[in-house]
């Protein structure tokens, strides 16, 4: 058994609006190995985002709890101790933002290096370092982030999020404003770091095809709640819950052999609610083709169904193991 | 190779700038602002130099030339002294520019900081005090309140300096704590505040860069309103006493002698508005630069 | 043979900005038949909306176009009067966008936003329409677009509705006007790809029963894929690769191409090769010769002296490389 990084149990997260109540992350619970790579998947709404901000402690969580090596974690980011930033870092979804647009690249690196008194004596060749590390020229460290391209600039947050030497790091959704091919420049040094720093991952993506790639283990998220969590591989072979079956026969492909590896066409339908008004019983059942009587009055409670392979769903009911 | 990369560096800011000047002299009333402000701040420099009559700034009399009307020897007349009109002008552009410097030195550093601090804050009780204070003193017109303060203290151009920044810093927090808000949620601060960066930090190196230039323009277009609150006060005899040469005392006393020696008013009336113009255009021109920039 | 409904020549197109220009489009050529589905795929800022603003003609005034034209139904846009041009936008060509937020006007209802569409598409068939006739045509419109209780749409605020059904709305007011053309800039990428799906398959449904053009501009490849009969691939200015859709999937000749779709994540996992090196030329100062050429493994030192044409290498399949010359 490896060494668990993050645990979450019971993750709740509501925000008060003029609207009521949003239920945004509700009761969501997973945990992350070293070394691993645990995705998100949801549609906009779905709460993944949130979960990863609540994770990083940018929102305090309204209720449940967090465990970080073991070790749980209260309150806001304010409040937590400053080794823990060191080990914990995040990379957000529009590079055009992540980087303040007043310091040059340099500055913005050396900040955790300052912040944490680590290489106080070379940090200048540390940067460097860094820079080499993502595959980032050398003189960039004094250039300005609005004279780099959108995927650079996301390579220089990236290069801040591991600045620190963290062993844990959330993307939240770091290629979705990236084209194809920078897209897949940044998800090989992801991944390439990854090994060479022994980092855990968080992966938020609404990409499902780039999750196959990416995530060691994918949870599915809808209105605030996790409905199957499996390893990557046996989620894409045999997805169970309704939800997935339906968004992995709505992903567009390009080859003959990803065609075939998609479940029969399940015609999508209805849009995602407001989580404000979460429907009654399962959150999905306005949207299920499987739709039973019972979905509409009871909320199904996440079962393993198969090894290390847990659903949310009345269909597997009886087949708890 | 480390040079070319630098020449590189200065070649582009170079670049930016010509750039930029190009786009501030795109319109034509900027350039009047600009030329305009120069002049002030030349004669102001150099007013011991360039006035004709330097002695005329203070207490100084010649009844053989008392309220001469503008000629070849004084330009714009003499006054009720027979001080040259147009040699105290120039040193009265000392003054106000003087006292509106003086004034944003000490007001923009403090509206700014407790604006940046009540915005990085909001929805906490710090955000609360700050800024119902700064509602306080904006609802009070300005005026009233300037001469309000400065009735209460000895009339003179330390106590009108002090009435006017009582009443100026608001608005800088008002600005600064706009900025800070819509900032605080950008990605930067929160990842700085990820890394665990102080809070001092965040504040003046994270977010204050990015207030500098909103700031640094209202700051030119305030000149000429602080100028024009001195001279208010100067004009009803809570600022700036005789002898000394501010253009609202001037203003003040020429209006005994209207209109049979209206040089002695309208003169001085010109230089201000002359001034508050400048300032205003030239802050105009700047804003619209800045503008388009954010954008 | 088909009819032949728009057709770009060599258009060459810069912008004017204070450094210089920028040379932007380089020689495209396009067309597409009545009744065709045709896509347009590439990465942002090759170019792609720059061509379809060309044939709305609603370029933004620092646009210059060099050389080229734009043929529909015979007959020059470019040169065209502005008169000609609105009744084209009118009763021709429309558009859909990227955004279906800021394509609506957020101060009008929805039944303000289609009267006024509908009584200007019909302005030139010289009869006025009545209140009652307006309403029934915007229904009719909803209906199509497979919005459910069309009635309440109408009296809601673009706000009031979620951001698939206002892509629907989109196309619905596009579908009033257009009789020949509609081009689609990305309209599902803003969605959810429950909802891009939704969207995807109803355009698809509503051209197939209109015979309408459509021009489908996106860089999902895949979305692409479902919905057209032929798919143009643009880089940097030029169209590199034209095909029929499955011969271009299943056989990608110019290297632009096939490592595009190297790039794209598979659902069948095994990692994203990193295929393509470098990125998109500037604009200032684009290669000589052909533009990809500095990214391309197979570059040749004739690539970088000449610009390639489009060459025919049979079915319809044209390739502009020297690889295949």
């Amino acid at each position: 058994m490896s060494e668990e990084i993050l645990r979450v149990k019971d993750l709740i997260k509501f925000f008060k609006t003029t609207q009521g109540v949003v239920r945004a992350v509700d009761r969501v619970s997973f945990s992350i190995q070293k070394g691993e790579t645990f995705g998100l998947v949801g549609e906009s709404g779905s709460g993944k985002s949130t979960t990863a901000f609540t994770i990083m402690g940018v929102y305090p969580p309204t209720g449940g709890e967090i465990f970080f090596k073991g070790v749980k974690l209260t309150g806001g980011v304010k409040s937590r101790p400053l080794s823990l930033k060191k080990d914990m870092q995040m990379v957000f979804q529009d590079p055009g933002s992540s980087l303040n647009p007043r310091h040059s690249i340099g500055q913005i690196i050396e900040l955790p290096l300052k912040v944490h008194k680590l290489y106080e004596n070379n940090r200048k060749e540390r940067v460097e370092e860094i820079l080499k590390m993502v595959g980032l020229p050398l003189d960039f460290t004094r250039r300005y982030p609005r004279q780099l391209g959108g995927g650079e600039k996301q390579l220089v947050a990236i290069s801040r999020a591991i600045a620190s030497e963290p062993s844990f790091i959330a993307l939240d959704e770091p290629t979705s404003a990236l084209d194809v091919s920078m897209q897949a420049k940044i998800i090989n040094t992801l991944l390439r770091i990854q090994k060479e720093l022994d980092l855990s991952y968080l992966f938020i993506t609404h990409n499902l095809s780039l999750m196959r790639n990416v995530a060691t283990r994918v949870g599915i998220m809808y209105l605030g709640k996790l409905l199957e969590v499996a390893p990557t591989s046996e989620f894409f072979i045999k997805p169970l819950h309704p939800y997935t079956k339906m968004l992995i026969s709505s992903i567009p492909v390009i080859t003959k052999e990803e065609e075939k590896l998609k479940p029969e066409r399940i015609i999508s339908r209805g849009e995602i609610p407001s989580p404000v008004n979460v429907p009654p019983g399962c959150a999905f059942h306005p949207r299920c083709v499987e739709c039973q009587e019972m979905c509409s009055k009871t909320e199904p409670e996440m079962i393993e169904v198969e090894e290390n392979h847990y659903v949310r769903c009345n269909l597997y009911i009886d087949q708890s193991k | 190779m480390n040079e070319t990369r630098f020449r590189f560096l200065n070649e582009e800011r170079k670049r930016e700038l010509v750039k930029n000047w190009r786009k501030f002299s795109s319109n034509p009333l900027s350039i009047v602002g600009l030329i305009s402000v120069l002049i002030v701040l030349f004669l102001a420099i150099f007013a011991p130099w360039v006035a004709p009559y330097p002695q005329s700034w203070g207490r100084w009399v010649d009844f053989n030339n008392v309220l001469k009307p503008p000629s070849w020897t004084n330009w714009m007349g003499t006054d009720n002294f027979g001080r040259d009109i147009m040699s105290r002008i120039f040193f009265g552009f000392r003054y106000d520019l003087m006292m509106a410097a003086a004034i944003l030195v000490m007001v923009v550093p403090l509206g700014t900081i407790l604006g940046l601090i009540a915005g990085y804050f909001s929805g906490t009780f710090i955000d609360t005090i700050i800024m119902r204070v700064t509602d306080v003193f904006l609802a009070i017109p300005s005026l009233v309140l300037a001469l309000a303060i400065c009735s209460l203290l000895e009339p003179s151009l330390f106590n009108s300096m002090m009435a006017v920044s009582v009443l100026w810093w608001p608005w800088y927090s008002r600005l600064s704590y706009g900025i800070a808000i819509s900032l605080k949620n950008e990605y930067f601060v929160q990842a700085s505040e990820l890394i665990g960066a102080s809070t001092p930090h965040i504040l003046f190196r994270e977010i204050l860069p990015n207030c500098l230039s909103p700031i640094f323009t209202k700051m030119t277009l305030d000149v000429g309103w602080v100028i024009l609150i001195g001279a208010s006060l100067a004009f009803v005899g809570l600022g700036a006493q005789e002898p000394i040469p501010a253009l609202g005392n001037m203003v003040s006393a020429g209006t005994k002698y209207m209109p049979d020696y209206w040089w002695m008013t309208i003169f001085p009336a010109i230089a201000i508005a002359f001034t508050i113009l400048g300032f205003n255009l030239l802050g105009d021109g700047i804003r619209d630069l800045l503008a388009v920039e954010e954008v | 043979m088909q009819e032949r409904l728009l057709e770009i020549q060599g258009l060459h197109l810069n912008y004017k900005v204070y450094e210089g220009y920028l040379k932007v489009l380089n020689g495209v050529e396009f067309n597409i038949d009545k009744g065709e589905k045709v896509g347009l795929i590439g990465e942002s800022g090759c170019g792609k909306t720059t061509t379809m603003r060309s044939i709305m003609r609603t370029l933004p005034s620092n646009a210059v176009i060099t050389a080229g034209k734009i043929l529909f139904k015979g007959k020059d846009i470019l040169t065209a009067s502005m008169d000609e041009v609105q009744s084209l936008r009118r009763n021709n060509i429309s558009m859909i966008f990227q955004d279906p937020t800021a394509a609506l006007n957020p101060v009008f209802k929805i039944e303000e936003i289609f009267s006024d569409i509908i009584r200007f598409s019909v302005r030139t068939s010289s009869k006025k329409l009545t209140k009652d006739e307006i309403k029934l045509k915007a229904v009719e419109a909803l209906k199509a677009a497979a919005l459910p209780d069309p009635e309440r749409i109408l009296q809601n605020y673009p706000i009031q509705l979620s951001g698939g059904m206002r892509q629907r709305v989109c196309i619905a007011m596009a579908l009033i006007s257009s009789n020949d053309l509609l081009i689609a800039d990305e309209p599902g990428t803003n969605l959810d790809v429950t909802i891009e799906d939704q969207i995807l398959r109803l355009l698809g449904n509503l051209v197939n029963e209109r015979g309408t053009s459509i021009i489908l501009i996106s860089h999902a490849l895949g979305a692409v894929k479902g919905l057209v009969d032929r798919v143009y691939v643009m880089y940097a200015g030029n169209m590199v690769e034209v095909a029929k859709t499955d011969d271009l999937f299943s056989d990608p000749l110019h290297p632009y191409t096939s490592n595009l779709f190297k790039t794209v994540p598979k659902l069948t996992g095994g990692g994203i090769p990193e295929a393509i090196k470098g990125r998109i030329p500037d604009y200032f100062d684009p290669p000589k010769g052909c533009r990809f050429c500095p990214r391309c493994d197979h570059a040749m030192p004739i690539c970088e002296k000449e610009t390639p044409t489009f060459k025919d290498m049979g079915d319809k399949h044209e390739v502009a490389c020297f690889l295949y010359s």
